[in-house]
């Protein structure tokens, strides 16, 4: 790249969201069916300037929602994780266990999350539950799949050293097995956690459970287009948020080999 | 007293779809007395680092023993460290956290000042003061072993087994640090077994050379002591009547396999 422009990307960057914005507008006003950008603006001020307000069960602040749809992945992805990564660190020292299983986990990856929730619905008769596990069941697999590749992938030195100073078991794991598979397992994290919220939105929105899904269903119940409009950059918002976080544990966790 | 003793040690690897196993090496014998140093000669692919890492506990023999004080070996173990070619440092550690996961690994009961100091002690004796907290990917070649060789020596095992230690580092390090190496062995009198391919390298540190034939079916064909009086120095030792006597013996060896039919024990006398 050429010295000299490295503020240029956020000047493109700014103008491309003009451009974006310019072209919202444009469409708005031919065709009057959909709100403007400022009629968005209005409603995340309204929204945004009273975050937590309580009106009852069904009407609660975005911010509120917002906190209600963090605490029902967090609860589900770190359960996800860690039946995902104890999973993984034992396939991944047991090839054979996990050249059987392979399958099976690519299969079960391949289904959304989405998919299982009338069965789930069906089995515990609790939305909240239910959609607790949609998170659960969108966190396992890529989370099981990358720590399962990433140990079995371990340097064979790493395991002869760890061998040779008799570490026990426990130490093994987590001295060596862990960090040395670390990077790999934070970007199984990274996917799960982007497949957690986004199957988060259509569970708490399809179960009825307070949160940011619901919201967007709820204001399309509404006809609030606006609301629906400022729920989607809210979940977008948040969703690279959660990400910038990740990346920070990705680069913690990094090693140059 | 012997302190290592390898009794008939033979290595087959097995092929699918090959009848017959392939054999590595076969009734390799050979001893390493206490305080000795000790290095195995032989072409790159003659199985020496396989015998090596038997030794260490981290291969199997799929014949013969391994003795060490006496005691048949099983498995890997705090008694025999390792010194790897490739250095084998965990690359998310510093270079105090490499040598101090060994040193907790050996001494489990030890409060945090006494790892410490040991850690602290063995830097120094490798001149890493103030690199401690550099991760070994900020490290040259030579650094890197240093804290290899560090982390073996900061256990006190019995016996430390060099595996081409520095066949990995550029020529004008690699005689720093073996002379270090010698220093290091002086100091701590520890017993070594190295392997290596590297003639000046086995001539300059080791006691006894012990010459292993190329694979397949490799065995030890001849044990050579080293009689030049220590200090040895890498630009002096040339000068060493003894030397060159030495030093075409081996490459005799090393450039003629049909040579040997049967193993034999020079003694070469300066």
């Amino acid at each position: 790249m050429k010295k000299g422009n490295g503020k240029g990307w956020l000047i493109l960057c700014f103008m491309f969201l003009v451009l974006f914005l310019g072209a919202w507008q444009l469409y708005t006003a031919t065709f009057r069916n959909l709100p403007g950008p400022m009629a968005v603006a209005e409603t995340a001020w309204e929204f945004l300037s009273n975050p937590f307000y309580d009106k009852g069960p069904n009407d609660k602040g975005i911010g509120t929602l917002a906190l209600y749809s963090l605490g029902r992945l967090s609860l589900g992805f770190v359960s996800g994780s860690l039946v995902a990564i104890t999973l993984g660190v034992i396939l991944g020292l047991n090839q054979m266990l996990f050249k059987a299983l392979n399958p099976y986990i690519q299969v079960l990856r391949a289904i959304s999350p989405i998919a299982w929730m009338p069965l789930l619905l069906y089995s515990v008769q609790d939305s909240n539950w239910t959609a607790l596990l949609v998170v659960f069941m969108a966190s396992v697999w890529p989370t099981l799949a990358n720590t399962a590749f990433g140990v079995s992938t371990i340097k064979k030195d790493y395991i002869s050293v760890s061998n040779i100073l008799q570490m026990n078991p426990v130490a093994k794991v987590f001295k060596v097995i862990l960090p040395g598979a670390g990077p790999t397992i934070v970007a199984g994290l990274r996917i799960s956690m982007g497949s957690a919220w986004v199957a988060i939105v259509p569970a708490e929105a399809l179960l009825g459970s307070l949160g940011l899904g619901y919201f967007v269903w709820n204001e399309w119940n509404n006809l609030s287009l606006t609301s629906v409009i400022f729920a989607i950059l809210i979940i977008g918002v948040v969703g690279v948020c959660i990400d910038i976080l990740f990346n920070q544990l990705a680069r913690r966790l990094a090693y140059v080999d | 007293m012997k302190l290592l003793r390898v009794d008939r040690v033979s290595k087959f690897f097995s092929t699918p779809g090959v009848r017959d196993d392939y054999c590595v090496f076969r009734d390799v014998s050979l001893s390493v007395e206490e305080k000795e140093f000790v290095a195995v000669l032989g072409h790159s692919g003659c199985g020496k680092s396989t015998l090596l890492n038997i030794v260490a506990g981290i291969d199997s023999a799929d014949d013969g023993y391994v003795y060490l004080d006496g005691k048949e070996i099983s498995g890997a173990g705090l008694d025999r460290m390792v010194v790897f070619q490739n250095f084998a440092l965990m690359p998310w550690l510093t270079v105090s956290g490499n040598i101090r996961i060994a040193v907790k690994a050996a001494y489990s009961g030890w409060d945090r000042h006494r790892i410490n100091d040991r850690v602290r002690r063995y830097v120094e004796m490798v001149g890493l003061s103030g690199a401690e907290s550099k991760r070994p990917a900020e490290l040259s070649g030579g650094m890197k072993q240093r804290v290899g060789l560090a982390r073996a020596f900061c256990v006190e095992p019995r016996i430390l087994l060099l595996d081409e230690p520095f066949a990995q580092i550029d020529a004008l390090t690699r005689g720093v640090i073996q002379e270090e190496l010698v220093r290091m062995w002086l100091e701590t009198g520890i017993t070594i077994f190295m392997v290596t391919h590297d003639v000046d390298e086995a001539i300059l540190l080791s006691d006894r050379i012990m010459l292993m034939s190329p694979g397949p079916d490799a065995k030890i064909m001849e044990e050579i002591k080293v009689n030049i009086p220590r200090p040895r120095e890498r630009a002096t030792i040339i000068e060493h009547p003894g030397y060159y006597a030495i030093r075409n013996r081996i490459i005799r060896f090393l450039s003629n396999k049909d040579e040997y039919d049967q193993p034999k024990r020079v003694n070469l006398v300066a």
